[in-house]
């Protein structure tokens, strides 16, 4: 074996290494958290949580609101986010197409702090109070960039064969989009509605002052409403144990949620894509 | 015109969005009603974007350019209309109702086979069940398909093999009773026993519908047309009955191509 082979086995034996123990690193903080959670989460854990809310005690109205609002975004967002991802992939042409799709990418890493300033400034600030409606607001506006990006990419993905074979029938452009082209990536589109939706599931911080959150059970999307993310954010700062019990129950709880939610995503990507 | 053409070709030339000169140039060449015409040639000939001319399915997608006229026989008024024309969406619909298309991979729609073969039935106003379910039928026998899949005409169509696909696809477009159906390489994804199927298929065919195919396989041009174009660089080379153009063609670069001495 000559020198320069000798550095080359050595060189991969050192980057190996550090990749190994970089990689080591990151999987270490993030069983720590889950570990931790799934300790302090699961021995807090009380099925009385799921019956009384938290004036009382549980987490019942928190988990509801939390999903709520997260529905509420869905049921905005997504028909929203839809047409404008059809619009880019179907419709839109060159410079204007390009310029509102990268505007959405852009949208999608904004700082959710700032949208839910905005919110706050647009829907809460002119209201009077902090409400439901404007958390759902805020929520789907996370929401909608991410369902334009997987439509855009979904549709892209349907062969122009078939939106010819449907044009070469008969079919008008929307008739040959509705009826086959969407047909073709349902699979892709729900998915990308599921992640869409465990991604907004889980925030706080478009929820921290459009909807606050509410001790009490409520339906009224037009008062303060209940928010599992700000409870946890309140609950974690309460100086009480019994306080701190039910802000890992809650942090454990949504982190299953969330898990689940992906986990579904991702096995229905793996079984149909 | 003659009474036996379905089609007439003039002057025909064709230039895509964007391109610096034109794809097709100068074609002129007749379709005959209830034939087969093949058009063979290297690739990049301009065969399929001539194919795509005649149900004009480059207009989806902007900025094309036509000149010259493709003429099609209107069979109730037995007067040609130059199909270069049409200008507005509802005459574009019909034009494509009168022109089917069958493309190189099978292309069924994600819904049952009933669905895929009622598809175009629909789109042109049928709603009764009962000629709804007797054209599918009809339309499914035409294609030679109606055996394999009575039993399973609501179950998806995304589940039967390439050839079958394929078949379903051409039952799909002689359900609309087109005058013309053009075949983009049919075959050229498809094993040997699908293509023979595909191949007795369109001859069958032609007893109703007039047919033109564009094809890489110089045996299946000859053992399934009527008439062939040989296209090479955007230009009609030669055109004439299949066994001439196959024996004794005229141009050197015909005779070059058809004993693959290139390709």
């Amino acid at each position: 074996m000559n020198s320069t082979e000798r550095r080359r086995l050595l060189t991969n034996k050192i980057v190996l290494a550090l990749s190994t123990i970089s990689a080591l690193l990151g999987l270490v903080f993030l069983f720590w958290i889950l570990i931790t959670l799934f300790l302090k989460g699961v021995s807090a854990l009380d099925f009385s949580l799921f019956t009384k809310d938290l004036v009382d005690g549980g987490l019942r109205n928190l988990i509801f609101g939390q999903f709520m609002m997260a529905l509420m975004a869905t049921i905005i967002g997504v028909p929203l986010g839809m047409l404008a991802g059809i619009y880019l992939r179907e419709y839109g042409n060159g410079k204007y197409a390009n310029i509102i799709r990268d505007l959405s990418d852009i949208m999608m890493s904004a700082p959710s702090i700032v949208i839910g300033a905005f919110v706050f400034a647009v829907f809460v600030a002119p209201f009077g109070g902090i409400n439901g409606w404007a958390g759902s607001i805020a929520l789907a506006i996370m929401l909608i960039p991410i369902v334009v990006s997987t439509t855009d990419n979904m549709l892209s993905l349907v062969p122009k064969e078939l939106r010819e074979a449907g044009i070469a029938l008969g079919g008008s452009k929307h008739k040959v989009i509705l009826q086959i082209i969407l047909k073709a990536a349902k699979i892709g589109l729900m998915t990308g509605i599921l992640l869409a939706f465990a991604r907004v599931i889980g925030e706080t911080a478009p929820l921290l002052f459009t909807s606050g959150t509410n001790s009490f059970w409520s339906t009224d999307l037009g008062n303060a409403f209940p928010s599992l993310t700000v409870s946890i954010y309140d609950l974690a700062n309460f100086p009480t144990d019994k306080a701190r019990d039910l802000a890992w129950a809650a942090s454990f709880l949504l982190t299953v949620i969330v898990l689940v939610i992906n986990l579904t995503g991702r096995f229905i990507i793996r079984d149909k894509g | 015109m003659a009474k036996e053409l379905i089609m007439d070709i003039k002057d025909f030339s064709f230039k895509y969005a964007g391109a610096p000169k034109p794809s097709l140039a100068n074609i002129n060449m007749p379709v005959y009603k209830n034939k087969i015409t093949a058009m063979i040639g290297p690739s990049g000939c301009g065969k399929s974007t001539l194919l795509r001319s005649m149900n004009r399915i480059h207009d989806l997608y902007p900025n094309n350019e036509y000149t010259g006229e493709i003429n099609l026989l209107n069979i109730q008024s037995d007067e040609f209309e130059n199909i270069l024309d049409i200008k507005k969406e509802n005459d574009f619909i019909r034009l494509r109702q009168r022109v089917g298309m069958i493309f190189q991979k099978p292309t069924p729609f994600p819904m049952s086979i009933y669905d895929n073969v009622a598809y175009g039935l629909r789109l042109d106003g049928v709603k009764n069940k009962n000629i709804l379910d007797e054209k599918v039928e009809t339309a499914l026998r035409g294609a030679a398909i109606w055996d394999e899949c009575k039993d399973r005409l609501k179950e998806s169509a995304m589940g039967m093999s390439g050839g079958q696909q394929q078949r379903l696809c051409i039952a799909r477009a002689v359900a609309l009773k087109p005058e013309v159906i053009l075949f983009d390489e049919p075959t050229s994804a498809l094993d040997p026993i699908s293509t023979k199927a595909i191949e007795e298929l369109i001859s069958e065919l032609k007893k109703d519908i007039s047919i033109v195919i564009v094809t890489h396989n110089m045996q299946q041009a000859s053992r399934l047309s009527d008439y062939t174009a040989f296209m090479y660089i955007g230009e009609l080379i030669e055109y004439n009955k299949t066994e001439k153009i196959f024996l004794n063609p005229k141009e050197k670069l015909t005779e070059d191509y058809i004993t693959g001495r290139f390709g």
